[in-house]
């Protein structure tokens, strides 16, 4: 089972790291040829950066559209931040202070995130619109990701797995090394889950997390009249 | 054509049940094979439009990084779903902007993504069919490209960038749109889009002059290829005969008049409306643009002004510089040919009211504010101005001046319901190309939002004057607001009000 699960790592964090990379390569390769923030938008460069901070943090735009979206995606998102904060604390040796700070606040943050990933996915039932626009996929990824909070708040509260094992077992994997991991269903049943999730994350919908950072109605100075904005191919039609 | 129904107002705002299919049958007149091929566009639908079209796409998606993103990057949160105009007045799921994203996305996805490849079922990827290829132009063409489901996405993914794709793919097989490539092509032809050639332009103005005259006794003149003028006007051509729309090109001609300004307008560029923007066709906006950029130099101006025209301000605020070397801080050959020319202690180029509330700021105009007190005005904000451009040198000045302008020279002023003005403002429901006659159910039930706004505050205040700074909103607005039990006349320019208030020869 350590091997299994080793070789499931690495092959899961080479897809995640690999695939967001080359996304992220195709972002910022990809030409954007005109001037389209949505206004109005920010002057500076710093004005955007703390555009898209907003967005990042207090999903400022959403929050505009649709309370009840903003309410459980915030909550999702926020309690999602704060538990894999937590889980550092299974990668670094002794365990940062700010990390062992967060640890009662991350238990609570699963149960957070959980309730989120529930009202969203009841959005996806009883609001006719959003249940027309939701495909297999979207059921799947919130299936997914209360699987994950749920196996993990039952090792803390339903059968205690190893952790210190758990621990030892990851620390090993990044030091290039197998080493023991208990065979605990509901510990496999997670680790499998996680791995999943990193696997399809290059793949998926979840590449709004970086398509927001590239997103040119978001991201760029509103600017036009005073510097002439020109990519690459469209400078070429100017000395034709 | 189908009947025309206006949908009743809601008493409170609450979205539409969905109707399937309720709009299933708009679709505006396919282009004929000669306004497609004047503009370089296959005839008619191509024998291998499937590939053609799969192949464009992945052009696009390599040229255009908003298209790539955003047809990743969705998440089906359904932040949009109750944000389009044309979704609320029909309840057609497919108006709703995840859904019409979708028809683009799911093809996208079947073709470039691997899950889309592997799965399609699962992560809902399509093939182009036919029918999905004719389920674009139905809503593709249910879209005025106005940006509001843009503002709350929470990536900001812009519609109106995955429509204008799909009007391009479409275009590049052969089943392009009448109305808008029909005026593409009279736009290169004679040089506006409403086709006015030269001299009855020169007609119409002369007419002006001599309306203006027995009106106020002032000889407003409207140049025309004037060499050496300060400025080179560039309007909407509805302006020159449309109405309201010549209320304001009036207005424009005794601001210039009454603040002694040296202004022409052109022949070669008498349009400033570009319809390249609605097909999504960047050499097609070019094109058209650089009809602005040669007048210019032709005519050796030394600022460019814009007159009352949403998406025309959009290009030209936005897309100028990039497309002609029209604006400031180029330091290419080509840009600076014409940047050395212009005057850059103003903008480049400069909104018309922009222009005109300088000169009031300065009081530079003698303004009578009470011979607008017949009208109780409201400002309708345009969707291309209000989400795709600014004015003045703070954000929001797009919403700010027009409004300082309307105060300026009117009494009684009302707002209409937040969340249907400023970034958030409602389009008229006839931009991006749909202003067309036979689409007019689609209008009058995309006009739906506004009117509530509108009716609100017309029985709470009396307003009877919505005032707005676009040809399109113009044009809409006095085709629908009656099918809402409204006076067509109360739409009108801000420039038409500061036509009624300004006084010309009182002042020095």
């Amino acid at each position: 089972m350590a091997a299994f699960f080793a070789g499931l790592f690495y092959l899961a964090a080479t897809v995640l790291v690999a695939g967001l990379a080359v996304r992220i390569r195709q972002y910022a390769g990809t030409p954007a040829p005109l001037k389209i923030p949505t206004t109005p938008a920010p002057t500076t460069r710093g004005g955007v950066a703390l555009r898209l901070v907003r967005e990042v943090v207090l999903f400022e735009s959403l929050f505009k559209a649709t309370l009840w979206t903003w309410l459980f995606g915030w909550v999702f998102h926020a309690a999602l931040a704060l538990v894999l904060l937590r889980h550092l604390r299974y990668f670094v040796d002794p365990v940062w202070g700010w990390v062992a700070f967060i640890q009662p606040f991350g238990v609570y943050a699963g149960f957070a995130m959980i309730a989120g990933l529930a009202g969203l996915w009841a959005r996806r039932f009883l609001v006719d619109r959003v249940r027309y626009i939701s495909t297999p996929s979207d059921h799947l990824m919130l299936a997914l990701l209360i699987a994950i909070g749920a196996s993990g708040l039952a090792m803390k509260y339903v059968a205690h797995t190893d952790v210190v094992a758990v621990k030892s077992f990851f620390l090993g994997l990044m030091g290039l090394q197998v080493r023991h991991l208990p065979a605990d269903p509901l510990l496999a049943l997670h680790l499998g889950l996680v791995a999943a999730l990193m696997l399809v994350f290059p793949f998926s919908k979840l590449l709004h997390a970086p398509g927001l950072f590239f997103s040119p109605g978001r991201n760029q100075v509103d600017d036009p009249r005073e510097r002439r904005h020109l990519a690459e191919w469209a400078a070429r039609l100017d000395t034709k | 054509m189908a009947d025309v129904t206006a949908p009743p107002l809601r008493e409170f705002p609450v979205p539409p049940a969905l109707v399937p299919d309720a709009m299933a049958g708009s679709r505006p007149y396919v282009a004929t094979e000669k306004m497609q091929e004047a503009i370089g566009f296959p005839g008619a639908l191509v024998d291998d439009w499937h590939d053609k079209a799969i192949a464009k796409m992945g052009e696009l998606v390599g040229k255009y990084r908003s298209l790539r993103v955003y047809l990743d990057a969705c998440m089906h949160c359904g932040a949009c779903t109750d944000k389009c105009h044309y979704f609320l007045g029909t309840g057609d799921p497919k108006n709703m902007p995840v859904a019409r994203q979708e028809l683009m996305r799911g093809v996208y996805r079947r073709h470039f993504t691997l899950p889309g490849k592997l799965f399609p079922a699962l992560v809902g990827a399509r093939e182009l069919t036919k029918e999905v290829l004719d389920d674009w132009y139905t809503y593709y063409n249910q879209c005025s490209e106005c940006r509001r489901c843009s503002v709350f996405c929470p990536i900001g993914i812009d519609t109106a960038e995955v429509t204008m794709a799909a009007k391009e793919i479409l275009d590049s097989v052969g089943y392009g749109q009448k109305y808008s490539n029909e005026i593409i092509g009279k736009v290169h032809r004679i040089g506006n889009n409403l086709g006015l050639p030269g001299p009855a332009l020169e007609d119409t103005l002369l007419g002006l002059e001599e309306d203006v005259k027995d009106e106020t006794g002032a000889d407003v003149k409207f140049p025309l290829d004037v060499k050496g003028a300060e400025v080179l006007l560039v309007t909407p051509s509805a302006d020159f005969f449309a109405e309201p729309h010549v209320d304001s090109l009036i207005g424009y001609a005794k601001v210039f008049h009454a603040a002694g300004i040296s202004w022409t307008l052109s022949t070669h560029a008498s349009e400033a409306g570009n319809f390249g923007l609605f097909i999504g066709n960047y050499e097609q906006m070019r094109t058209i643009a650089m009809r602005i950029r040669e007048a210019a130099l032709e005519l050796g101006v030394k600022r460019i002004v814009v007159g009352e025209c949403g998406h025309a301000w959009r290009v030209a605020y936005s897309f100028w510089n990039t497309l002609a070397g029209i604006g400031s801080g180029a330091d290419d050959p080509f840009a600076r040919m014409l940047q050395s020319q212009l005057d850059h202690n103003y903008r480049q180029p400069t909104h018309i009211c922009e222009l005109t509330w300088d000169l009031v700021q300065k009081g530079a105009l003698v303004l009578d504010k009470e011979a607008n007190d017949h009208r109780v005005v409201t400002f309708h904000d345009s969707c291309n101005v209000a989400r795709a451009s600014r004015m003045g040198d703070d954000p929001g000045g797009q919403f700010e001046i027009p409004r300082a302008l309307v105060r300026a020279v009117a009494n009684k002023y009302v707002e209409m319901r937040p969340g249907t003005t400023h970034e958030a403002t409602f389009c008229c429901g006839g931009g991006g190309g749909l202003l067309t006659d036979e689409l007019l159910d689609l209008r009058v039930k995309g006009a739906l939002p506004r009117m509530e706004s509108l009716r609100e505050i017309a029985d709470l205040h009396g307003v009877n004057f919505m005032a707005t700074i676009c040809a399109i909103c113009k044009a809409q607005f006095t085709k629908v607001l009656p099918y809402y039990g409204f006076n067509r006349n109360m739409v009108g320019g801000v420039h038409q009000l500061v036509s009624t208030a300004i006084r010309l020869g009182a002042k020095q």
